[in-house]
């Protein structure tokens, strides 16, 4: 009967076409690491962001007036309120710390290079709709840091030259970030965001399955194929590597349970002091600090003494990524096969990165300029570097199979 | 039917000439969701003049009022500060106020107001728009010893002087924006009003 039903089924849908296709059939490297937890990490992070958020939806008001008390009702009055918050929060961030580390394990094993450029571009495209997700779900509470924080990311709009002041106004759709602000971030936060993130995931895991993972080794498995036409060094992804994400993902969610229940504001880096004030347009807090996920970002921005250069250095920050498949020329991929050059300049991009992350949670001083502006050069001297260290180098030779 | 031969050159062409018009209709359909983006009528209409007493202000004090949904600095300068003003000029970007959109013409002077001891500033650092704090004392530990009073800007570290006149080497570009207003009498300032009604 279930079985009729199944065939009923798969005869006018490609169900079983798409479990063999992605997961029965779908051959990956065998070799998987640690670092090869974070993608379904991801998507799992992307499911609790979605389904928290719609719970938190129903009792959120987004107006200048109700926001910041619905919050608080949500924390204090609505049945489980406070866990749901906290998971979106916490969630948030952990969104972030998966997304570094596995753009960091792209950037170690050239999981970006050829014939994978689109996965890459795709997800610098996630990256970048996250953090416009991020930015605009930060000003829905209506606290201090939201209200500020959203007042300088809008003004970096301002900056451009000649369209710059329209365009602020356009996006705040008033002279001063106000109700309509946050209503529309509201609309943008949990309707257009989402919609783009999941279109763009969609292209992600597409692209991803076409050309089949990269690898610690950086081997194509599909070079060296049996008789069946399956590649040697392939297992499929089902059952293999879905249990053993779901052990990674039982992991993740141990960590994440506990910062929600024992640490939910992150030590005042999920959530920031000055967001459980109201906001005040009057008055800036003395200290005003983006949340951690965008602070490289922002030493950066401030790191240069000049508005508009500013605003362009902390863009191309990111836009520069998007080139990363054609500025690294060396055909080797994985780190195991490059130079000593390689691994010198990865180091001291992340380094630099994290390093920015620190400064730019701190106030302004002569040594935090400083070492911004030196951390600064070191991120873009990466991409200079690589794109000569790229061309001369001397890679160990890279093995047949998998190792 | 007749065998026709199939014009491909005029299908081509009206497939074309279909996707062009359409087009070309789908470009003037964003226009209403790019244009509802704009400040609404609501929203331009929100800026009716402000009332400021300032009698009460003692000198070397500031008072911040909402005007737009911004903030309104109204200091009441001692004449100790008004002579700190014109002794800056070498460490300014712009100590005559050159730069036209920043205020109206009558404070393009070096105290940036109508009154000497009345400054009136728009709040919002032209660097990123925090709204810089006010910064009176002389040489406070933190902004070292040439301060002789000013505004400070907590985001990004822009400094402003007395008459709100931004230093050089800042994030800031420009001197903060002087709004316009009126002295209703000696003692009453209207913002938001650029000449006495008559």
């Amino acid at each position: 009967m279930i079985q009729k039903l199944g065939k009923w089924v798969d005869d006018r849908l490609p169900v079983s076409h798409f479990w063999n296709a992605h997961l029965a059939k779908y051959y990956v490297p065998k070799n998987f690491n640690f670092w090869y937890y974070f993608g379904s990490i991801l998507l799992a992070v992307f499911a609790i962001q979605i389904v928290t958020g719609i719970w938190l939806a129903m009792n959120y008001k987004p107006s200048a007036a109700e926001a910041f008390n619905s919050v608080e009702y949500i924390m204090r009055d609505v049945n489980w309120g406070w866990l749901i918050r906290y998971m979106h929060s916490t969630g948030a961030s952990f969104f972030f710390i998966a997304i570094y580390l596995h753009m960091f394990r792209a950037l170690m094993y050239g999981s970006y290079k050829k014939p994978r450029e689109l996965i890459w571009i795709f997800g610098v495209l996630i990256l970048v709709a996250l953090m416009a997700e991020a930015f605009m779900g930060y000003l829905l509470p209506w606290g201090q840091m939201s209200f500020w924080g959203a007042q300088v990311i809008i003004s970096l709009f301002g900056s451009i030259p000649f369209i710059g002041p329209d365009l602020a106004l356009w996006i705040r759709g008033d002279y001063v970030v106000s109700d309509v602000t946050l209503n529309r971030f509201f609309a943008l936060h949990v309707i257009a965001l989402p919609l783009v993130l999941l279109f763009l995931i969609g292209g992600h895991i597409m692209a991803l399955h076409e050309v089949g993972s990269n690898n610690p080794d950086g081997v194509e498995i599909k070079t060296n194929k049996d008789e069946h036409g399956k590649p040697r060094d392939g297992i499929p992804f089902h059952p293999y590597y879905t249990v053993k994400d779901l052990f990674g993902l039982g992991v993740f969610l141990f960590l994440f349970a506990a910062v929600i229940f024992y640490w939910p504001d992150g030590g005042g880096k999920f959530l920031e002091a000055p967001n459980f004030i109201p906001a005040d347009p009057l008055k800036t807090p003395e200290h005003i600090a983006p949340v951690w996920y965008f602070a490289p970002h922002y030493a950066i921005l401030r790191a240069i003494p000049d508005k508009f250069l500013g605003v362009l250095a902390m863009g191309s920050a990111i836009m520069i990524l998007f080139f990363l498949p054609w500025i690294d020329r060396s055909p080797t991929k994985s780190i195991r096969y490059r130079s000593l050059a390689f691994k010198i300049i990865l180091f001291s991009f992340v380094i630099a990165f994290i390093g920015l992350g620190y400064l730019g949670t701190q106030p302004v001083n002569y040594w935090t300029t400083l070492f911004s502006q030196i951390f600064a050069f070191v991120y873009f001297g990466f991409f200079v570097a690589l794109f000569l260290v790229s061309r001369f180098e001397h890679a160990k030779p890279v093995p047949e199979r998998l190792t | 039917m007749a065998e026709v031969p199939v014009n491909t050159a005029r299908r081509r062409f009206l497939t074309g000439s279909a996707v062009a018009v359409g087009a070309v209709g789908a470009g003037f359909a964003t226009v209403p969701f790019l244009s509802s983006f704009e400040p609404s009528a609501r929203a331009e209409a929100a800026g009716a003049p402000v009332d400021v007493a300032v009698g009460k202000l003692a000198a070397g004090q500031m008072v911040t009022v909402a005007w737009r949904g911004q903030p309104i600095y109204v200091v009441h300068r001692t004449p100790k500060m008004i002579e700190t003003l014109p002794s800056l000029d070498a460490q300014l970007a712009d100590p005559n106020s050159q730069v036209a959109s920043q205020q109206p013409k009558f404070a393009k002077n070096f105290y940036r107001s109508r009154k000497q001891e009345y400054l009136v500033l728009i709040g919002v650092c032209t660097h990123l728009g925090c709204a810089p704090t006010y910064r009176p004392e002389v040489a406070p530990k933190d902004l070292g010893p040439e301060w002789v009073g000013g505004f400070f800007c907590p985001c990004h570290g822009s400094k402003f002087d007395l008459a709100g006149r931004v230093y050089k080497g800042v994030p800031a570009p420009t001197n903060l924006y002087v709004p316009d207003y009126i002295f209703v009498s000696d003692d009453l300032i209207r913002i938001g009003v650029a000449e006495k009604q008559a």
